[in-house]
């Protein structure tokens, strides 16, 4: 591997070794090239993007990371390991939590009850146990209940904990969604499109919850998000995707001179 | 000075009292909050051990006698510890209005020239931080919460328990210090600070002594019998000078316990968990409430609809005679009691006053029909009158004597007199020391001999003994043929109606009365909803014709009860118009505490109320508004003006002075 030592951002945050790496992934369906040799890294708690214009491969980037695609060809190194073909869930157990770009709640169940579900890779009690609430699952259930207290707490939604979920806002949704999967205590959080359809306060809060959570539980984060201004302002550093290629990478600042970026979000003729 | 008393040995201090309570009531709670879901509890033990860390750890901080110590964040255990251990090193606590903008609390930090500021949260660390560079004096800032305070330059921040910490460590060191301090605290010392939020100019700081507190929470206690099992829930204001007597004062007195609401948002539901047995709201929470259950009435099926109004008609007929203790038939009795069972209840339950054994509202006047609405449901609401200056109370009226137009009798140890002009004057052992820093508004405001005067226009009425408030002293005025203009009464009556949020009369000096009308956008909004008219802002409902028609016909009502009054006739509503925008205390309409400042608001909108006057049917306007974060905007708006009508009368003209 190249830098595991980590770098030091610009406002003075130490970021550390390399927690995952993307080597050379490429992913077909068919005949269609939806991501075409891409390499990249992601270390510990850094807030990282990715970005491009629509259809990029950029959600398809995020469903190879979490597991949901097998890359055709390339390797997913994963906290210094190389990562078998897995199952969703597996990768789950392994520390990796994500939302999802149309929120995917459980309406009828209350706001408490789906971020409960962030837990469940945390949960081993036995079926006995868990139908008669004794003994393990009660135990169980009562430290993990604290610990969901405390994302509520963390997000500011104790006032909906009871409210089902299917009658909140869009905006809260997302910050459901956003509790779920930070309850699962990730190692690395996935977020597709955080922001999108928020209005510009909704927008502002999710960028304060997304900063105080990796600023607060140090988790690292890999973010698609389409609004560049966001994007900018948030990470450390940014992977630019066009037509399923890597065409930049590098701090945002790097990233916004790349001639290649301009295009691509500009529109150039493509021969 | 023989109005003021002396108080009991070993309890002429709050930490005094707390040190009582520690040894009387060890074991009973003192402290609640709701955190992570579950409520969490405080013993008065337990409680005066954390209190004993945070004042060690100021001491190490380096806090004097006769600093002060400002205090800003929501109602929570931490905070109120913090006003104690402020007092317990010899410091003066200094509670802040938490949505104060920046520039209002640079005002008050640099006018108490407080060295050291106790903040709730991020919000409020990055307020002073803005301001920091102004105050001179100022040093060390301790924060609650930690979220998002990571990154922060920590030479002058310091998190709580990290205070506490540290003070706990240094213990042997400094604990014959603190002893030491707290044996000096006497009834004379200074026990808080509060800045008023004041209708007119900036804010002044009330300097109250051990005294003013303790014998006010003394006397408040007992005309009340509160105990040490009594339940509160402190949701208002910190800086506010009625929760520091309901949440410090009467509590240390009594040994009951404070409950803090896990977020402002949640307020509603903790109220119904914790079901206070004491309880004190201003008009406007019982205002929105009874808004809210009449709109949700509105939607609930035919039976129950039904069923809710029969019982409430009869509850309107005997609830508070029942309540009161007077003779009511056997046959009312059954049925109240069914209703009870049925309505009375479940609807109290739903409004977490179960156990209200007393309660209170002041600050405003209470529409009657609002007032008699709990009290119907057989809750023991009760008003009185006060101020900062007297440490809240000046009347209250005592169970069994409660009416919805006056304001009670004397609190116990208060002396009231009438004076001349009509004005109310008050002495008592709550009288204020000082206004800190401004001997002449002190001088103003209080004589020799401990006289106060409230600014407010009343008389006692004969038969009864009770004190009646006309309105704010400098508001009642002369219209230009010589009748009596008091606006707060006819705003009062427009306000009783639920759709309109506030009102603002004015006609001093003028031929005819005119008014600016908000509405309430929950009840206009539902109605809208009902009645399927669609608007896109607040400022589109604020403008709708039916709206307008509506809140004509409310005026209309409001001049023909008006004309009834030989005095006041004059001051019916002959032009209005319904503003654009919310009165907001951002926007320095209002103050902290949401009372209208006349005066700003007359200025501000000077081309509406020149409009109003001058006959023309709309008027085209541009306001600036200030955002929550404190950004400037500007709002614009075409504004319809009415005509209502009036009823003629000749009124009588104010006697000539």
């Amino acid at each position: 591997m190249k830098d595991t030592e980590g770098y030091v951002t610009a406002d003075g945050r130490q970021i550390g070794g390399t927690l995952m790496e993307m080597r050379n992934i490429t992913l077909r369906f068919g005949g269609v090239v939806a991501i075409q040799d891409i390499s990249f890294d992601i270390h510990e708690g850094e807030v990282r993007a990715i970005i491009g214009p629509n259809g990029a491969g950029k959600s398809s980037m995020l469903n190879v990371i979490s597991g949901f695609y097998t890359p055709s060809e390339g390797e997913v190194w994963y906290q210094g390991a190389k990562r078998p073909p897995m199952k969703p869930f597996e990768v789950a157990r392994q520390g990796v939590a994500r939302t999802f770009q149309n929120i995917a709640l459980f309406e009828g169940m209350t706001v408490l009850d789906n971020v409960m579900t962030g837990r469940l890779t945390h949960m081993n009690a036995g079926i006995a146990s868990q139908a008669l609430w004794w003994g393990k699952a009660r135990d169980e259930e009562m430290e993990n209940r604290e610990k969901v207290e405390r994302v509520i707490d963390f997000l500011e939604i104790q006032n909906i904990r009871k409210t089902p979920v299917g009658r909140l806002p869009y905006g809260l949704k997302k910050r459901v969604e956003l509790a779920r999967a930070l309850a699962a205590e990730p190692s690395l959080l996935l977020l597709d499109e955080p922001m999108a359809g928020m209005n510009v306060e909704e927008k502002e809060d999710m960028s304060r919850f997304i900063l105080d959570v990796n600023d607060e539980f140090g988790t690292t984060i890999c973010l698609i998000e389409h609004d560049m201004g966001v994007v900018m302002d948030l990470s450390d550093r940014v992977v630019v995707m066009d037509y399923g290629k890597k065409i930049g990478d590098g701090t945002p600042d790097e990233v916004r001179n790349n001639q290649d970026v301009i295009d691509a979000y500009l529109g150039v003729p493509h021969e | 000075m023989a109005y003021l008393t002396e108080g009991a040995e070993g309890l002429r201090s709050v930490p005094a009292l707390l040190a009582h309570n520690a040894a009387r009531y060890g074991s009973s709670p003192a402290y609640r909050e709701k955190e992570y879901g579950i409520w969490q509890s405080w013993t008065w033990s337990e409680a005066a051990a954390e209190i004993e860390a945070l004042a060690l750890g100021l001491l190490n901080l380096g806090v004097n006698e006769g600093d002060f110590i400002a205090i800003i964040g929501r109602n929570r255990p931490y905070l109120y510890w913090s006003m104690v251990a402020a007092q317990c090193v010899g410091a003066i606590p200094v509670p802040l209005y938490q949505d104060a903008g920046a520039e209002e609390m640079e005002y008050v930090l640099a006018h108490c020239g407080a060295r050291f500021v106790i903040a709730g949260d991020q919000e409020q660390v990055d307020k002073v931080i803005e301001i920091q560079d102004d105050l001179h004096q100022f040093e060390h800032m301790i924060y609650l919460d930690p979220r998002g305070l990571r990154k922060y330059d920590h030479r002058r921040l310091h998190a709580f328990d990290h205070v506490q910490a540290q003070g706990r460590a240094a213990r042997d060191e400094f604990i014959g210090e603190l002893e030491a301090r707290k044996a000096k605290l006497d009834y004379d010392s200074i026990c808080v600070m509060l800045y008023t939020s004041g209708t007119t100019g900036k804010p002044k700081g009330v300097v109250l002594s051990n005294r003013n507190i303790i014998e006010t929470a003394k006397a408040s206690s007992e005309f009340d019998h509160l105990k040490v099992d009594d339940e509160v829930l402190a949701y208002l204001p910190m800086a506010w000078v009625g929760d520091f007597i309901f949440s410090i004062g009467q509590a240390y007195w009594s040994g009951f316990c404070v409950n803090c609401p896990e977020s402002p948002e949640t307020m509603m539901t903790d109220l119904r968990e914790i079901a206070p047995s004491y309880y004190f709201a201003p008009p406007r929470v019982f205002e929105t409430q009874l808004t809210q259950i009449m709109i949700r009435m509105e939607d609930a099926g035919a039976f129950k609809k039904k069923t809710f109004h029969y019982f409430m008609d009869h509850a309107r007929k005997v609830g508070p005679a029942i309540l009161d203790g007077h003779e009511v038939g056997t046959f009312d009795r059954l049925k109240y009691r069914l209703g009870e069972l049925m309505v009375y209840g479940p609807l109290k339950n739903a409004l977490g006053f179960s156990n209200v054994r007393v309660g209170y509202t002041a600050g405003e006047a209470i529409g009657p029909e609002i007032f008699d609405f709990y009290r119907s449901l057989g809750i023991n609401l009760k008003q009185l009158y006060g101020q900062t200056e007297a440490s809240v109370f000046i009347t209250q009226q005592p169970d069994g004597e409660v009416r919805s137009d006056t304001v009670g009798v004397p609190s116990p140890g208060v002396e009231i007199r009438i004076a001349d002009t009509g004005e109310v004057f008050y002495r008592s052992p709550g009288v204020f020391v000082q206004y800190y820093k401004n001997a002449e508004s002190t001088a103003d405001t209080k004589d020799a001999d401990g006289w106060v005067a409230t600014g407010d226009a009343g008389f006692i009425e004969e038969s009864t003994g009770h004190l009646r408030i006309i309105d704010r002293a400098k508001d009642v005025a002369a219209m230009a043929d010589g009748a009596m203009f008091a606006p707060k009464y006819v705003e009062n009556k427009l306000k009783f109606y639920p759709s309109i949020l506030e009102a603002v009369v004015f006609g001093a000096g003028r031929d005819r009365c005119c008014a600016f009308i908000n509405i309430d956008l929950a009840a206009v909004g539902n109605w809208a909803e009902r009645n399927n008219i669609a608007y896109a802002s607040y400022q589109e409902l604020a403008g709708h014709e039916q709206v307008l028609d509506a809140i004509q016909s409310h005026i209309e009502e409001v001049n023909e009860s008006i004309a009834q009054d030989p005095m006041l006739s004059g001051c019916q509503v002959h032009r209005f118009l319904v503003l654009h925008k919310e009165l907001d205390a951002d926007d320095g309409e209002l103050t902290r505490t949401r009372k209208v400042r006349r005066k700003i608001i007359g200025e501000k909108f000077e081309d509406l109320v020149n409009a109003l006057y001058d006959g023309s049917p709309s008027i085209y306007t541009e306001t600036e508004v200030t955002y929550e974060d404190g950004r400037k905007g500007k709002i614009t708006a075409t504004l319809e003006i009415r005509d209502a009508k009036v009823v003629p009368t000749t009124p009588q003209k104010l006697a000539a002075e």
